[in-house]
C-alpha cells in the first residue's frame, strides 16, 4: 500500500505492508494478492518487450537493414551487457555461451520486479516478498553445483570443502567454514540481499511519503515545514531506488556467475 | 515515569541491534570504495574490472548489514 496516514496519529510503515489483502481466488493456494498481480503484469510484461526485441531483430537481419531503431538499440545494449560484461567477462567465451540463457533470465526478471517498486501505482517490488528471490537463488544454487559436478565429478564436493594446500589437521576447522560458506550462505545470503534491499527501500519510500502527508495534514504551525523537507528526502530516495533496482540486478547475476566460475575452476 | 528512572528509554532494542550491525559493513565498505579508487588512481586503464570487484565486495560486505535487517524480523 502507498503512503496513508490515518487522520491525526501518526503511523510508523510496518511488515504488513507486504502482506496486502488477497482480492482474487481467496482461500485457495492460487491466491492473488497486489504483489502478486504486479508479478504477473511484470512477466507479461518482460515475454511481450523480448518478443518484441527479438522479432524485430530477426527482420531486420532477413531485410539486411541492420541499423537499429531506438527501441530494438535499447534492446542490443541490454542484452548486451549482460553477455560480454558479465558472462564473457567472467566465465569466458564458450562457458559464458552455456550459462547466457538462465544469467539474462535472472538478469531481466529481477531487473523488471525491483523496477516496480518506484513506479507509480505499483509502489511495491515484486521481489520484496521473500518468493522470487527464493527461487532465483535455487536457481542459482542448482546451476552452479550442476556446472560443478558436470566438469570435476564428485571431485568437486572434494574440492570445496577440502581446499588444497591446506596443513590436514586444520580441515577439522577449515572444512566446517567452507561447507557452511559455500552450501548454506550463498544461496541464503543471495536472496536475502535482494529482499533486504527492496524491503529498506520501499519501507524508507513509505515512511519519507507518509511523514510528508503527516506534516501537510496534520501538524500544526511551522512544523508543516518539515513536509517540504521529508518531500525532498522522499524524491532523493526514489531516485535512490533506481540505482539500487539495477544495482541489484547486477550483483545477483553477477554473483551467480561469480558462483559458476568458482565451480568451473580448476584445482591448483 | 517513576523518579528512579530519569533515563527511562521506550522502543525496541532491535533498533540499536540493527544500528550496530551496520557499523562493520559501513566500515567494511567504505575500505572496499576507498581502496578501489586508490586503485583505479594508479592505474585507470584497469578501472572497468576493478568496479566489477569493487561491487563484488560491496556485495559481500554488504551481507551482513542485510541479515542484521533480517534477524529482527526472524527473532520477533
Amino acid at each position: 500500500m502507498t503512503a496513508e496516514a490515518e487522520e491525526g496519529e501518526f503511523h510508523a510503515p510496518t511488515i504488513a505492508e507486504f502482506y496486502p489483502p488477497a482480492f482474487l481466488f481467496e482461500g485457495t493456494p492460487f491466491e492473488i494478492n497486489r504483489i502478486m498481480m504486479i508479478r504477473l503484469i511484470v512477466m507479461v510484461l518482460l515475454i511481450v518487450l523480448f518478443w518484441l526485441w527479438t522479432n524485430k531483430f530477426r527482420k531486420s537481419v532477413k531485410t539486411g537493414n541492420v541499423v537499429p531503431g531506438r527501441f530494438q538499440l535499447l534492446g542490443e545494449m541490454a542484452l548486451n551487457f549482460v553477455r560480454k560484461s558479465i558472462a564473457h567477462d567472467q566465465l569466458g567465451e564458450k562457458d559464458g555461451e552455456r550459462f547466457l540463457p538462465l544469467l539474462t533470465t535472472i538478469f531481466f526478471m529481477v531487473l523488471g520486479m525491483n523496477i516496480t517498486g518506484i513506479i507509480p501505482f505499483a509502489n511495491i517490488a515484486g521481489t520484496s516478498v521473500v518468493g522470487v528471490p527464493l527461487v532465483l537463488a535455487a536457481a542459482a544454487y542448482v546451476t552452479f553445483i550442476y556446472a560443478g559436478i558436470r566438469k570435476h565429478g564428485l571431485k568437486f564436493f572434494k574440492n570445496s570443502l577440502f581446499p588444497s594446500g591446506v596443513p590436514v589437521a586444520f580441515y577439522t576447522l577449515v572444512t566446517p567454514i567452507e561447507f557452511l560458506s559455500t552450501f548454506i550462505l550463498r544461496p541464503v545470503t543471495l536472496a536475502l540481499r535482494l529482499l533486504m534491499n527492496m524491503i529498506a527501500g520501499h519501507l524508507l519510500l513509505v515512511l519519507c511519503f507518509s511523514a510528508t502527508q503527516y506534516f501537510f495534514f496534520n501538524a500544526e504551525g511551522f512544523m508543516q515545514l518539515f513536509g517540504a523537507g521529508t518531500l525532498l528526502f522522499g524524491f532523493a530516495f526514489t531516485l535512490f531506488e533506481i540505482l539500487v533496482a539495477v544495482l541489484q540486478a547486477y550483483v545477483f547475476t553477477l554473483l551467480t556467475t561469480v558462483y559458476i566460475q568458482l565451480a568451473l575452476a580448476d584445482e591448483h | 515515569m517513576d523518579a528512579v528512572n530519569i533515563a527511562e528509554l521506550s522502543g525496541n532494542i532491535a533498533v540499536v541491534g540493527y544500528g550496530l550491525a551496520a557499523i562493520g559493513p559501513g566500515i567494511g565498505v567504505g575500505l572496499v570504495v576507498s581502496k578501489t579508487i586508490e586503485s583505479i588512481a594508479r592505474q585507470p586503464e584497469l578501472a572497468g574490472r576493478l568496479q566489477v570487484t569493487m561491487w563484488l565486495g560491496i556485495a559481500f560486505t554488504e551481507a551482513l548489514a542485510l541479515i542484521g535487517l533480517a534477524t529482527p524480523f526472524i527473532f520477533a
